[in-house]
């Protein structure tokens, strides 16, 4: 800390020696707090990390933001917050007071944003958040003027995936028999407490249901007993480990269910990269537009930039949760944050996305809320107001 | 009485007056930097309470603090906030007393991976409890800033500084550093051991958790995984071992350098944060074998030493 | 029959999980805190070489136990020994290893996120189903099985049979005794760690071809593992491999018949319950 208040006297000084030279603008400082380590790390290296490097290298590459008619560069402080909240906390204080941020980025997950939300309004930086699924929004953008939600309610992520299941039975498709089960955690009980009675209110007779403790090493008591139940569907409202676990499981025990959905990391490419061809038909949470320009030329550019591949939910919202602070930045023309957050709560973006547009509760109103793996993609097929949906597929076995 | 008990009495209340008046500077960064060493030195020091004297490591800290937060994620919409602190003890505490009841006839490593297995097991039934009660999020929204954590944490220190002040004056501190040194002998003498462990493990566990239950609401969104993590009862016990659990203000001397080293590291290495944090940590063992007290009592001894040579 | 079997495998997982931290924390008196995080490198080499070049995971371990064992005999050599000379006690050399090997823990994960970043690590072999008497498991699974078996019979046989291996057990039983017939215990202490390791890297290998690791997922294999070292009585393989199996079987019960959301509370509560009755373990000597 030390060493930049130096480094800043040290340029300060020569600046005023050369003055009258031509001299680069002063950059402005971007501060990013998001896990390197910890339970979240896994999620954050596919999600958050990368969208920051991306951006910050296009930008640059162009000569940088142009605010008050001065074209300034990006210089990017990252720290890693263990999935921490109190280092989440004390990492974005620091940012603020210790490393005079210009703008401070909205930290990874639900409870890491929560854990910031106080001091990101207190501090008056907008907290464009793109990885916090919460049922509250409304509670928290009344206490926290200044976050704003792009992923969307809990509560639609869980109904329209019953909702699904729900066109498909009419659809005569599959049959009335559900098996259901959840993470025990905090994600997962959210999803499955919503879940739950809107399967029971669809008309879906729950054939099984249980939950598991996050960190199960073996899934399979639970698949045996799912396909015991004779289920025409599955559904787990499933974390990053056990998605991966129970997929695996289901075809080992050869549930052969129509309709197969898992939750959370559904829509990694890991998933992809993993089960292959086997992952054809399975439906899980997020989504995106894959057939939409703006999203491949994103996915293409990521990929060139930092080497790794976009998830098809959160990381285009994350990227497009920086064009936003982007495009207010450069149209009003100031780092006056205040300001910011009012263009940003009053203007409609375009972005890799689509368009996105804040409702009165800061609430990005338009997202996916289920996709499914179509031909080597996870294509959306389920939303609350965006373009591009494709008709959903039927699971037929796991060759 | 003495003199010298006296004047501890008095240094003590005047730092504990100074720290509370670091709000006052309103830098937001030192108030946070203020709250997680407030919140170790609590934790290290009723830790240290039970386990110096004794020498048995515990770590259930996670366990306790975990449910302090969920008795205030639980509780705060239909308590006052601050009846859910006693409340938050009163569990600890009963938590406490029935693993100490269960668990102290177990010695050397079986507590240490006892407690670390407790902790684990509280966080599965209480996530089991959540879902089978289709929870649907903890969220503890309040108006309480970084300012109020932090002067409830230093008050709960100022607290648990007098406790230890006490025990130690006590019978029943006497008799748990006999217990520390022979537990046979301990025995012998006609000391309760098992009762006399009990009533400290219990302290511990009823701090911790108000501990928790004050930290909740910094946290707005409770989850297990940030509740219950593994992680701080190891940083408590590191903590507490760097400075030394010979005396009352030892886990303190190791709080404050550790948090400004974490701190430094993690502000000037963001992306070897973990790497060198490990470093240091093996340095500190190689180099200061007995915390910070030992190294203390060393250079005292060497002056006196000198003195009495010269 | 399944739920048995189901059990059995799965019990399996755990003796390899734990089979390294029994030797390492049985003979060479070192409670390693970064046993979880060995048991990731191994694993995460078995994705590298597989992702890279197709190489079998069940060929990898014939790479990944040799280096394994340097780089834990080194480890032991130049960080533990000292600490071990120095201890006046047991008690001692049990802080200072907690507090040693636990900052090698860290070390450990920040070089795997340094060389291999913190993405998430999974891949599918053999993710096909064997049918056994009827029902369907996995063959990963089975074939982790059939390692584990032969990894704790080799090294059961090996410690009753072969010279070197009753030496190490009588270390085990007593570093002091041992000395006086003649035994070099610090050597021995350094090969029983740095076998441990191997074991615990080759376990890792093994694993990972059914469960998904990345940089942070160590800290959850060392609190299984000393678990079920602890439970199985410190520096016996007959008590580890025994409490893996109760443990895999208990949990595989309690999953079918009571509710998988209870499986590790289950598992916690089983070893609490088996600490209070048998404070030392299945096959543990009472503590002097």
């Amino acid at each position: 800390m030390k060493r930049r208040t130096f480094f800043k006297a040290t340029t300060l000084l020569a600046a005023s020696l050369v003055a009258g030279a031509a001299m680069a603008a002063d950059p402005i400082i971007v501060g990013a707090v998001a896990p390197k380590t910890g339970p979240l790390a896994g999620g954050a290296a596919v999600t958050h990390w990368p969208n920051i490097a991306l951006w910050v290298k296009e930008v640059n590459e162009r000569g940088g933001l142009t605010v008050g008619g001065e074209q300034r560069m990006l210089e990017v402080i990252e720290y890693d917050d263990q999935t921490n909240p109190a280092e989440t906390i004390k990492a974005v204080q620091r940012l603020a007071t210790q490393d005079d941020a210009d703008i401070i980025l909205a930290p990874y997950s639900t409870g890491l944003n929560l854990a910031a939300a106080p001091i990101f309004d207190r501090l008056g930086f907008p907290q464009i958040t793109s990885s916090a699924a919460t049922d509250q929004i409304g509670e928290l953008s009344a206490q926290f003027n200044d976050m704003f939600f792009l992923l969307g309610r809990s509560s639609d992520l869980a109904e329209d995936a019953v909702e699904v299941l729900a066109e498909l039975r009419e659809a005569g498709e599959i049959g009335n028999r559900v098996a259901m089960v959840n993470v025990a955690d905090a994600f997962g009980i959210e999803l499955a407490a919503v879940g739950k009675p809107a399967l029971e209110a669809a008309g879906f007779e729950l054939v099984y249901e249980t939950s598991y403790p996050l960190g199960t090493p073996d899934l399979s008591p639970i698949m045996k007993a799912a396909k015991a139940a004779e289920p025409d569907a599955f559904v787990a409202w499933s974390y990053p480990p056990d998605t991966f676990g129970l997929t695996e499981q289901a075809m080992i025990e050869e549930l052969n269910v129509k309709a197969f959905y898992t939750a959370v990391a559904t829509a990694f490419p890991a998933y992809g990269g993993r089960f292959g061809a086997a992952a054809e038909g399975v439906m899980g949470i997020g989504g995106v537009n894959t057939a939409s320009p703006a999203f491949q030329d994103y996915a293409a550019r990521l990929e060139a930039a930092t080497g790794s591949k976009p998830d098809y939910w959160a990381s285009g919202m994350m990227y497009a949760s920086l064009q936003i602070l982007e495009e207010a930045i450069e149209t009003t023309g100031t780092l006056d944050m205040a300001e910011v957050t009012q263009f940003i709560k009053d203007n409609s973006f375009e972005t890799v996305m689509g368009t996105i547009d804040f409702d009165d509760e800061n609430n990005n109103t338009a997202y996916w809320t289920v996709g499914q793996w179509q031909g080597g993609e996870f294509k959306g097929i389920k939303e609350t107001g965006r373009e591009g949906a494709v008709a959903p597929i039927l699971k037929t076995g796991w060759e | 009485m003495k003199r010298g008990d006296l004047s501890n009495l008095a240094w003590g209340a005047a730092l504990l007056v100074l720290a509370a008046l670091l709000p006052l500077t309103g830098d937001g960064y030192l108030i946070s930097l203020g709250v997680t060493i407030a919140m170790y030195t609590v934790l290290a020091t009723s830790w240290a309470l039970f386990s110096g004297p004794t020498h048995y490591i515990s770590l259930a800290t996670a366990a306790f603090f975990g449910v302090g937060t969920y008795v205030t994620g639980a509780g705060i919409d239909h308590l006052p906030y601050w009846t859910l602190l006693p409340i938050a003890a009163v569990v600890g505490g009963v938590l406490a007393a029935l693993v100490g009841l269960a668990t102290l006839r177990l010695s050397g490593v079986y507590f240490v991976i006892f407690t670390l297995g407790l902790a684990e097991m509280t966080r599965q039934v209480v996530t089991w409890y959540q879902n089978k009660t289709g929870h649907k999020g903890t969220y503890v929204l309040t108006d309480l800033t970084d300012n109020d954590i932090y002067w409830q944490l230093v008050a709960l220190a100022g607290l648990v500084f007098l406790i230890g002040w006490a025990v130690g004056r006590s019978r029943l501190g006497f008799a748990l550093r006999i217990i520390g040194d022979d537990e046979d002998v301990a025995r012998h003498v006609g000391i309760n051991t098992a009762l006399s462990k009990v009533a400290l493990f219990i302290v511990s566990g009823a701090v911790a958790a108000v501990v928790g239950a004050i930290i909740a609401p910094r946290y707005v969104y409770i989850e297990p995984s940030t509740a219950f993590t593994p992680m701080l009862s190891f940083q408590v016990v590191i903590m507490a071992l760097l400075g030394g659990t010979g005396r009352l203000w030892g886990p303190l001397v190791g709080v404050i350098p550790f948090t400004l080293l974490w701190e430094a590291i993690s502000s000037s290495f963001p992306n070897q944060t973990t790497l060198l944090l490990g470093l240091s940590f093996l340095a500190i063992v190689y180099l200061l074998p007995g915390g910070f007290v030992g190294l203390w009592d060393r250079v005292k001894h060497r002056s006196a030493r000198r003195r009495a040579l010269a | 029959m399944d739920i048995l079997i189901t059990g059995l495998i799965l019990g399996g997982t755990y003796a390899l999980i734990a089979m390294g931290l029994n030797l390492q924390y049985g003979v060479s008196r070192i409670m390693n805190l970064a046993n979880g995080e060995m048991l990731v490198i191994g694993g995460f080499t078995a994705f590298a070489l597989y992702t890279a070049g197709q190489v079998s995971p069940l060929l990898t371990i014939f790479i990944v136990a040799p280096v394994a064992y340097v780089l834990n005999w080194l480890v032991y050599r130049i960080m533990l020994r000292p600490l071990v000379k120095r201890a006046k006690s047991r008690g001692m050399l049990e802080q200072d290893a907690i507090l040693t090997t636990f900052g090698l823990s860290f070390v450990m994960v920040g070089l795997m996120l340094w060389a291999f970043g913190g993405d998430y690590f999974s891949y599918s072999y053999l993710a096909r189903p064997v049918v056994i008497f009827g029902d369907n498991f996995g063959l990963n699974r089975v074939v982790a099985f059939g390692c584990a078996a032969l990894l704790c019979a080799g090294l059961y046989l090996w410690l009753n049979v072969s010279r070197a291996g009753m030496a190490i057990r009588a270390v085990a039983v007593s570093p002091e005794n041992a000395r006086l017939v003649g035994i070099d215990v610090p050597k021995l202490s350094a090969r029983a760690f740095a076998l441990g390791g191997a074991v615990t890297a080759v376990g890792g290998a093994v694993i990972s071809t059914f469960l998904t690791l990345d940089a942070s997922t160590g800290v959850m294999f060392t609190m299984k593992a000393l678990i079920i070292v602890i439970m199985g009585g410190v520096g016996d393989v007959r008590g580890t491999i025994l409490a893996a199996l109760v443990l895999g079987l208990g949990e595989t019960l309690v999953a079918t018949f009571i509710d998988p959301g209870l499986t590790l509370a289950a598992a916690y509560a089983l070893f609490i319950a088996i600490l209070l009755f048998r404070p030392q373990g299945f096959f543990g000597r009472k503590p002097t």
